[in-house]
């Protein structure tokens, strides 16, 4: 018994090692010091510190006034407590490799390309060449301020702009690294690009800025996941992405967040606060899924801007929570042009007393005729301690479109688990036909080489809400 | 191979099954009849330890081990198995997929064989399990996945009510060929007195509010066509 226990225990979080690795962290505390040092160890230009000093002066200035009206409760965040980088003296380091390795993403992988974020450094880029053929750009955020300032300049936060909310002016003001990705007119991306964004520091606070630019005809599938290191203290996550769909283009976007939920009583785990957000030109579309289960806090909406006439926007999401994780998650779609369309679909599953909570705006501007919203939202309950709340908000300031919008309930059927019961099934195995089978028409959407790895981890969710 | 002794049962302190004594051999059929709630249900899960049907006192003993606290997979695992009143919709999982997990290394081709048998619509082994399907697509099913369990007994809670002739005749030839086969015993619960029709059974009982008031040989159902539970009320009828 001892010893399934405690194959049990292992199997909880097993992303949560720490690697021993030597690095520069600047000291606690935030201020235009601190601000000048990074953009100072990061050699930016001039006028990407001045971008940076302006969002700090605007966050210095509702420092005191973070968002409250999220159904999320947690302790105030100490801001001067965080030390804003850490970067590792050697990215060649043995370690790196073997962490990355242990984490399931190795660095000589073959058939995706690879950005590979190691607290508040990008480490490396891979398949490098089979991109360039093509001329397509994929390098930290870092490399695309010095190499390429005029598409930065252009692009970098006019989705979103350093003042649209508290995390993103804290962002835009410290960010460290992410992600810059270029495709050209008519370019197909070939393979699948993604970032692996690992917290090992336990002082710091990520902050990712991710930046994709489609051009006309142009197409690409990208992935971003994440881990962390076990800790008993709160780490802060707050990232900005911002895609860019010009006309005729298609952006999918899938995030498989696995940051550490805190422990069973619900101390530590990161609190990752995000604004992702695309906009869309003529006849492009953007699709978000995410497969979110870890942090313990969770306050995150990527929406688009559907301003081209005929643009798409989706929204498909899979929120997993247990143990005391709160997650408040959703999307906006903000209907500008003609023949705009969008999609929701929502499923929360919530076990043990953790909190799930959908909020969504779909806004129906005066101009989009004929635009149209579908919206979904399914929540699903395990045991009776868990809840689970949805927040819609519907604006049509146009006659001609339509907006339906659906929601249900529904609590992990006993009837259903008994019924796999008495066929042999064990618990853990019939909630993971029927958590599977909720969630399939969102797993399905993602690239096929994640599903398999989004499958495993809901598997191991429910293995530890059952536990 | 099962035996029930001196068995009280209650569901969220209600007392439901009173005083049931059951003993069904090796390759026995029996039948066990009875008015709307009068307890039948509640035994099949009881056997099957549904949880919330919890057992006040008395034992279930299957094959010489008392089974009274094990749990519903393990029970399953034993080789007890339960035809569903009303089998369960999973959306998301195919039929075929979901009969792949119960057995490990089950084959496609045996899959196949037995969804002939019980002629299935081979379309069905690629929808969702069980959604939209008939009732009668349902019981087969049920009877599909009782071929590949291999179970050594059979409750078939009500697999004749709301089928039509045909399919009732499909899923008793089956039946009565697989407990020809396999050493195996199996309980029927049905409403259906035209069910001798379709199988032998060795004993026929009557259950009533909770109770086992009659026991006896396949003929005793005529006297329940004919006069209805209400004859077996009395205690000082001999059949």
């Amino acid at each position: 018994m001892e010893k399934i226990f405690n194959k049990y225990k292992k199997e909880k979080y097993k992303y949560g090692f720490y690697t021993n690795i030597k690095s520069k962290t600047l000291p606690l505390g935030i201020n235009s010091y601190i601000i000048k040092k990074i953009s100072n160890l990061k050699n930016e230009p001039n006028w990407m510190l001045k971008i940076r000093l302006k969002a700090y002066k605007y966050w210095k200035s509702i420092r005191n006034k973070y968002p409250k009206w999220a159904n999320l409760k947690y302790n105030k965040i100490k801001f001067n407590n965080i030390s804003y980088y850490s970067g590792i003296l050697n990215k060649n380091n043995k370690k790196i490799k073997k962490t990355f390795n242990k984490l399931g993403v190795p660095i000589n992988n073959k058939k995706i390309s690879i950005d590979y974020v190691f607290d508040s450094v990008s480490i490396k880029t891979t398949l490098n060449k089979i991109l360039k053929k093509k001329g397509i750009i994929f390098c930290s955020i870092s490399k695309a301020i010095k190499k390429y300032p005029n598409l930065i300049k252009k692009y970098l936060g006019s989705v979103v702009p350093y003042n649209d909310n508290f995390y993103s002016a804290l962002n835009t003001s410290v960010f460290s690294d992410g992600s810059f990705c270029y495709i050209p007119k008519g370019v197909k991306c070939p393979i699948e690009l993604s970032t692996y964004f690992r917290i090992n520091n336990g002082l710091i606070g990520q902050f990712e800025r991710t930046l994709i630019i489609v051009n006309d005809k142009g197409s690409v599938s990208y992935l971003e996941g994440c881990t962390a290191p076990i800790r008993l203290k709160n780490q802060l996550h707050a990232a900005v992405v911002e895609l860019i769909a010009l006309k005729n283009s298609y952006i999918k976007y899938s995030t498989i967040q696995n940051w550490y939920p805190g422990n069973k009583n619900g101390k530590g785990g990161i609190l990752n606060f995000v604004t992702k957000r695309g906009i869309c030109g003529k006849n492009s579309k953007i699709s978000w899924i995410q497969v979110e289960t870890g942090s313990s806090v969770t306050w995150k909406y990527p929406s688009c801007i559907l301003k081209g006439d005929n643009s798409i926007g989706e929204f498909r999401s899979i929120s997993f929570t247990k143990n005391l994780q709160q997650i408040d998650t959703g999307s906006k779609m903000i209907h500008i042009g003609k023949n705009t369309s969008s999609l929701i679909i929502s499923k929360g599953i919530s076990a043990n007393y953790s909190k799930n909570t959908y909020r969504g705006l779909v806004k129906i501007e005066k101009n989009a005729n004929n635009s149209k919203n579908y919206t979904q939202c399914d929540s699903m309950l395990i045991g009776s301690k868990s809840s689970a709340y949805t927040y819609p908000n519907i604006i049509s300031k146009n006659k001609n479109s339509i907006i339906e919008h659906e929601s249900t309930i529904s609590i992990i059927e006993e009837e259903k688990i008994f019924y796999c019961n008495q066929r042999g099934l064990n618990n853990e195995k019939a909630m993971s036909i029927i958590v599977n089978g909720y969630t399939y028409d969102i797993l399905n959407k993602l690239p096929l080489e994640f599903v398999i790895e989004a499958k495993d981890l809901l598997n191991i969710e429910i293995k530890n809400s059952i536990g | 191979m099962l035996k029930i002794n001196k068995l009280y049962t209650s569901i969220k302190n209600k007392k439901i099954l009173k005083n049931i004594n059951l003993n069904i051999k090796n390759n026995e059929i029996h039948i066990l009849m009875g008015p709307n709630g009068s307890g039948k249900s509640t035994l099949s899960y009881t056997i099957t330890r549904k949880p919330y049907y919890n057992i006040i006192k008395g034992d279930i003993i299957f094959n010489k081990k008392k089974i009274n606290k094990l749990s519903s997979d393990k029970i399953s695992k034993l080789g007890i198995f339960l035809s569903f009143q009303n089998p369960i919709e999973i959306e998301g999982i195919t039929m075929l997929n979901f009969l792949k997990n119960l057995k490990k290394n089950i084959k496609y081709k045996k899959i196949l064989k037995y969804s002939k048998l019980l002629k299935i619509n081979l379309d069905n082994l690629h929808r969702f399990f069980n959604l939209g399907f008939s009732g009668g697509e349902k019981k087969k099913n049920e009877i599909l996945q009782l071929l590949i369990l291999k179970p050594k007994l059979i409750i078939l809670d009500e697999i004749d009510s709301g089928l039509d002739i045909d399919t009732i005749k499909i899923i008793f030839n089956i039946l009565n060929y697989y407990f020809l086969n396999n050493k195996c015993s199996i309980l029927i619960i049905t409403h259906n007195t035209n069910i001798i029709n379709y199988i032998n059974p060795n004993l026929v009982h009557i259950l009533n509010k909770g109770k086992i008031i009659f026991s006896g040989k396949k003929k005793i159902i005529n006297y329940i066509e004919k006069y209805g539970y209400k004859f077996f009320n009395k205690k000082r009828i001999c059949i």
